[in-house]
């Protein structure tokens, strides 16, 4: 497909700038006027409407397939939630609009807190970090504040071997070391290994629960109990909250700071770079060192109130992304306690049905019950045969579907996480399992074309390594 | 079958080392390389720099993954492969040749004894 660029056809601009004349010009420093007008492209009105729509018909989402990309939680994000979003009340309220003009968006925010607090098992939120990202660091700052407190300088983090790579990056960003911890023969936190990895330098451990392996750690409780006596701190990345929300509560578990991916959780689309929420909530003994602007209830009034002293400070111009807390709000204005306990129910229930009918082609990298999510790889007939998963991946194209995340966790070999959600039919889920049956056979009787694939899309196999290497990132308009 | 020459010695951690007095070259193994998929990045310590033996010394990208590269023994850096800076794939080509990371003069070169025989190193791969 062309780009808008090459499109460019001299005359037929549909755009009409008046000249802003001498008045405009003496307005802009010689140095910083062009010499030439941009290379911008110049298009018809109607070729401009046909390019985007042309785009547009080109793009793969949970609205037109089926999503299955573990560790990101693809679920349909319902309209209505969109709407709530967009309401003028909400869309058009400026930021700096004083306290008293924002009763409606503040009250819903404090709301959105205490809910969370509920899901959660936190006794604080902060709605402030725009993403799961600035969540983890937000979090982290928190962790590095509460030791520095009591003058306890910590300097390690403690990560499992199956860690997302976002949170050793987070801890790095934050100025800790990272240390690996090993996974044990069941797929969760080897406890011998994180006994002698604890120490008077760990601050904290970063923990999803389920883990990246989509299993449940069923020590949690023993996990805690080592980081605490060992005055270090449990974190809880929220990554796959979609599976125990309503159902269990990691503060129950004995997690101190939970992050939250509003996106993945409750009712945002995500995937094409945001923007998302990233709230983190934390116990009693952490609340001092939130972010600012704290929401604070003051009789039937809500004020944006500053840092309190111990506070990190602020990790954004304003209060978060609040397109995206809406949403949420929304969300879980619609479901309600026992919707949210349903959404994970169902979630695991399609994720662990789905492993079941996969199992035959694709056996399960640990022969337990999942949650919301499983890692398996092809049979080794199948990897005999010289057929990656990435070949998988590429021919479930083909058919229609969207690729399950591939070669994550690392630390299984030639991994494929599925994470069906709770959204999709059990009829969807049959025609997943019948395709990846279709692909298991060709990969025994006809590999090549699994080699081949994509041969249905618009693009055919893209070379990774090549734009990698060689990343282009800005389309060279002089050329 | 990936290729596991005679003559080098292994770690549990895929890295080869060809070790002439007291230099070693380091790099990692064909079957790191065909595991990990097309390399696109390396990145290597300049010369000077002296390691303990395990600690992280390298990283290596491909489209799967980052891993991180230790020194297999105790020593300082020589040199680096500069070439494979400038082009990665020459790590999946020639994993045992133009795909060699770095060059250390060892510590303690009877260390060496530590390091995996091809044999053991081929069990390891199995796995």
């Amino acid at each position: 497909m062309e780009l808008v660029f090459e499109k460019h056809s001299a005359g037929s601009g549909a755009a009409n700038v008046p000249d802003p004349g001498p008045a405009a010009e003496a307005l802009v420093p010689p140095e910083l006027r062009r010499a030439a007008p941009p290379a911008l492209p110049e298009l018809s009105e109607l070729d401009v409407v046909r390019h985007y729509l042309a785009l547009s018909r080109r793009q793969v989402g949970v609205d037109s397939v089926f999503y299955p990309l573990g560790s990101c939680t693809m679920k349909y994000n319902p309209k209505l939630c969109e709407e709530a979003a967009r309401l003028p009340g909400f869309a058009r309220l400026h930021p700096h609009a004083p306290d008293e003009l924002c009763q409606g968006m503040l009250a819903l925010l404090w709301n959105l807190e205490r809910q969370l607090c509920e899901i959660c098992g936190m006794d604080a939120f902060t709605l402030a970090p725009m993403a799961g990202a600035q969540g983890e660091w937000t979090g982290l700052l928190i962790v590095k504040a509460y030791h520095d407190a009591r003058n306890d300088a910590r300097t390690e983090v403690l990560v499992p071997d199956s860690a997302h790579g976002t949170n050793p990056a987070s801890a790095a960003v934050a100025g800790f070391e990272v240390r690996a911890v090993a996974s044990n023969a069941e797929g969760e936190v080897d406890l011998d290994a994180l006994k002698r990895a604890v120490g008077p330098k760990t601050a904290a451990l970063m923990l999803t629960n389920p883990n990246t392996l989509g299993l449940f750690e069923t020590r949690i409780k023993e996990i805690a109990a080592v980081l605490h006596e060992a005055g270090a701190l449990l974190y809880y990345d929220g990554a796959n909250l979609n599976a125990i929300c309503g159902v269990a509560r990691p503060g129950d578990m004995g997690f101190d700071i939970v992050h939250v991916n509003i996106h993945k959780t409750f009712a945002t689309p995500h995937g094409g770079g945001g923007p998302g929420a990233g709230p983190v909530g934390v116990k009693a003994h952490l609340a001092p060192f939130l972010p600012a602007p704290r929401i604070v209830r003051d009789g039937e009034r809500f004020v944006r109130a500053e840092a309190p002293p111990q506070s990190i400070g602020r990790t954004g111009a304003f209060g978060g992304n609040t397109g995206v807390l809406l949403r949420a709000y929304a969300y879980l204005a619609m479901l309600g306690r026992e919707g949210v306990a349903r959404v994970a129910r169902y979630a695991v229930l399609a994720a662990r049905y789905l492993a079941a009918r996969l199992a035959a082609d694709f056996p399960p990298a640990y022969d337990r019950p999942c949650m919301h999510e499983f890692v398996a790889a092809p049979a080794a007939a199948i990897l005999k045969q010289g057929v990656k998963t990435l070949d998988i991946a590429k021919r479930l194209i083909d058919y229609g579907f969207h690729p399950p995340t591939v070669y994550f966790p690392l630390i299984v070999h030639e991994a494929l996480m599925v994470e069906p959600t709770e959204t999709e039919p059990r009829e969807r889920l049959d025609a997943f399992a019948a395709a990846m049956r279709a692909i298991a056979a060709e990969a025994l009787e006809t590999p090549e074309k699994l080699k081949a694939a994509p041969q249905n899309a618009p693009v055919g196999r893209v070379d990774e390594a090549k734009a990698a290497r060689e990343l282009v990132l800005t389309y060279d308009m002089a050329r | 079958m990936s290729k596991i020459p005679e003559e080098l010695r292994y770690t549990r951690e895929h890295e080869w080392v060809r070790l002439e007095g007291d230099v070693a070259t380091v790099g990692i193994t064909d079957f790191a390389q065909d595991q990990l998929g097309e390399v696109i990045y390396v990145e290597l310590p300049p010369a000077g720099r002296t390691f303990a033996a395990g600690a992280t010394m390298a990283v290596v990208e491909s489209v799967k993954a980052a891993s991180d590269i230790y020194a297999p023994l105790e020593g300082e850096v020589l040199e680096n492969n500069a070439k494979l800076i400038e082009e990665p794939g020459g790590l999946n080509r020639s994993p045992y040749g133009d795909g060699w990371l770095v060059k250390m003069r060892v510590a303690n070169p009877a260390q060496a004894g530590a390091l995996l025989t091809p044999e053991a190193y081929a069990a390891i791969a199995k796995e």
